[in-house]
């Protein structure tokens, strides 16, 4: 029988250890299986952050390296200055992307390494228990916001991929969302151009990727996809922020 | 003679460091470390490495946790407040068993301090440094060669016990200048580094990691690094002895201070007082057994530092009682002379009623 749908070659057989309905199951899926389109999984590196992902080690079965809470991308442009020819990703949330590690991700974008990052945003702190993220929106509950995020107290989220893409380091930046079949798929599509973009040199790439977090939403699976669609889309509008290849 | 050049320390530590294979630096500027630097982005250019000025030390020292993975040999450099920032990457190169140097030019502190040399990072230093229970190899050179020489020997170390290893110098050890030999590496058996990230390619992927979640698991890397350690303890120690042979007062002090306590020594000896110098050159591990073999005999210690005292702890330690031993030290970036020194011992001396 003509098998139609397999576990990616570069995702060992290791069930996921993530919370039913968690998007890190989905992404570590598209980020696998571009691995093995692109034929990249023996000459390529990632690197998990702190968090609920720091586990992708156990389930990607490439090589990978730990970084610690927000410095993934220096890692990154450490492996990538002693091996250019190697392909170097990051995996890293909200916190450790654009709180703790805002420095690291800005200068490593604005310098155009030639890394990929894929920012998973959940709007909160996952794996301590769902404390305030930088991209928690107004009014959003969490365990250190109890009241909802107050502009006056606590700020507001940040967008960090805009800021992003407005500088002249990164060739592709992007965000996407996991609330439909077709918004994963368009997800996949804009990872593959991300690594695509790594392997033509063209410049640091990012791909942020709103995915929910049941759990710490205190949302049920279903509801967690439609608060995803209609909450956090509204705040961090998907769309390509930036593609160089499209240029004239 | 001919081989001899002149060099500034901070530049001879980098060439060093280019002649070991050093082939990625990434680094932070601050005062008085700067040439370090400077010479590595003329230098890396030359011979086809990497060197790249990272947005921070924090930063920077995980650019070189990235290139210690890849298997290059990697390395960075700053001064006490910076260094303070490095600490949680040493830590993980520490936990993920990584090699690379990192250089330490102290200056005054607490805080930001100035930029003058002092020894006030000793602690820091040798304790670790970062969180978790783990130690790095210490060396504290007191000239330019030995700056040069130790720089090429610090990277074997690293490979040798696949670990962060450090320099400690100061502000002085960066900025003096001396007739040095630029010797060529000499090749020795290294382990394979079989452990670096480079692509699964023809082999099963690999992983490096600190985070452990099983207790017992943890515990177990814990007292693997112990045993490391214990080895490190048993053959690195290192250290200088200066007229020694028929001292009755030993001055215990290292880098710039150890410079300036030989002078002492000299001058001292001209008034007739039978004075030696030990000299750590390896402040982790600390010379513990020459100083317990020297307590046999000499019963005064006198310990010399550029610091409120830090390192009279090791040499307190190492002593267990067996002698008596004073302490002179000169915080805040303050170099004093050696005719100070000489008179600090003259007082010791006196006090003691040590008779020739």
């Amino acid at each position: 029988m003509k098998k139609v749908f397999t576990k990616p070659k570069c995702l060992k057989d290791i069930p996921f250890h993530y919370c039913p309905g968690c998007g890190h199951s989905i992404i570590h899926r598209l980020v696998a299986e571009v691995i093995d389109e692109l034929k990249i999984s023996d000459c390529v590196i990632g690197i998990p952050p702190a968090g609920c992902a720091v586990l992708a080690y156990n389930y990607f079965d490439i090589d990978m390296c730990e970084a610690p809470h927000g410095r993934g991308c220096a890692v990154a442009t450490g492996f990538k200055r002693a091996q250019p020819d190697k392909i170097i990703f990051t995996y890293q949330g909200d916190g450790d992307m654009a709180a703790i590690g805002t420095a690291e991700t800005l200068h490593a974008a604005n310098r155009g390494e030639r890394i990929t990052a894929v920012f998973v945003n959940n709007a909160v702190y996952g794996m301590t228990g769902g404390q305030m993220a930088p991209t928690t929106m107004i009014e959003q509950k969490t365990t250190t916001s109890p009241f909802g995020r107050r502009s006056e107290v606590e700020g507001y989220p940040l967008l960090i991929t805009d800021l992003i893409a407005t500088l002249k380091g990164p060739a592709y930046v992007a965000r996407h969302s996991l609330a439909t079949p077709a918004k994963i798929l368009a997800t996949k599509k804009s990872i593959k151009k991300a690594f695509e973009v790594q392997i033509k040199g063209l410049g640091f790439s990012l791909v942020e990727v709103l995915s929910p977090c049941p759990t710490n939403w205190k949302l049920s699976a279903v509801d967690a996809y439609k608060f995803l669609e209609s909450k956090m889309e509204k705040e961090f509008p998907i769309g390509v922020l930036k593609d160089v290849t499209k240029r004239k | 003679m001919k081989d001899k050049v002149l060099m500034k320390g901070t530049d001879a530590l980098a060439e060093a460091a280019i002649q070991a294979g050093c082939r990625c630096y990434f680094g932070y500027p601050i005062t008085p470390q700067n040439e370090l630097p400077e010479y590595m982005a003329r230098r890396m250019a030359e011979v086809g490495g990497v060197f790249l000025q990272g947005e921070s030390e924090i930063a920077s020292i995980n650019m070189v946790l990235g290139a210690a993975a890849s298997g290059v040999r990697a390395m960075t450099s700053s001064s006490s407040p910076g260094i303070s920032l490095k600490q949680e990457g040493i830590s993980f190169l520490a936990a993920m068993e990584l090699p690379a140097l990192i250089v330490n030019i102290m200056r005054g502190g607490p805080g930001l301090g100035k930029i003058a040399p002092n020894q006030g990072d000793y602690y820091q230093a040798t304790r670790g440094g970062g969180h978790g229970d783990y130690r790095t190899p210490v060396f504290a050179p007191a000239s330019i060669q030995e700056l040069y020489d130790i720089t090429m020997y610090a990277f074997d170390v690293a490979d040798i016990y696949r670990t962060p290893v450090m320099i400690l110098g100061d502000g002085m050890m960066g900025q003096i200048v001396e007739p040095t030999i630029c010797r060529k590496r000499q090749k020795i058996d290294l382990p394979p580094k079989d452990y670096i990230l480079d692509g699964a390619r023809k082999r099963p992927s690999r992983i490096i990691r600190s985070l452990i979640l099983d207790t017992l698991e943890m515990e177990e890397h814990n007292w693997k690094l112990k045993r490391k350690y214990d080895l490190m303890r048993g053959k690195l120690p290192q250290h200088e002895e200066f007229m020694m042979a028929d001292a009755k007062l030993i001055i215990v002090a290292y880098g710039t201070a150890a410079r300036i306590a030989k002078g002492a020594v000299k001058r001292a000896r001209r008034e007739g007082l039978a004075v030696g110098l030990l000299r750590p050159i390896t402040l982790w591990p600390f010379p513990t057994q020459a100083i317990q073999e020297i307590a046999k005999k000499v019963k005064h210690f006198l310990v010399f530092e550029m610091s409120t005292g830090q390192m009279i702890d090791d040499v307190l330690l190492a002593l267990g009682g067996k002698a008596e031993c004073e302490f002179y030290g000169r915080p805040g970036g303050v170099v004093p002379t050696p005719m100070e020194i000489t008179r600090i011992v003259g007082r010791y001396w006196v006090q003691k009623e040590i008779l020739g």
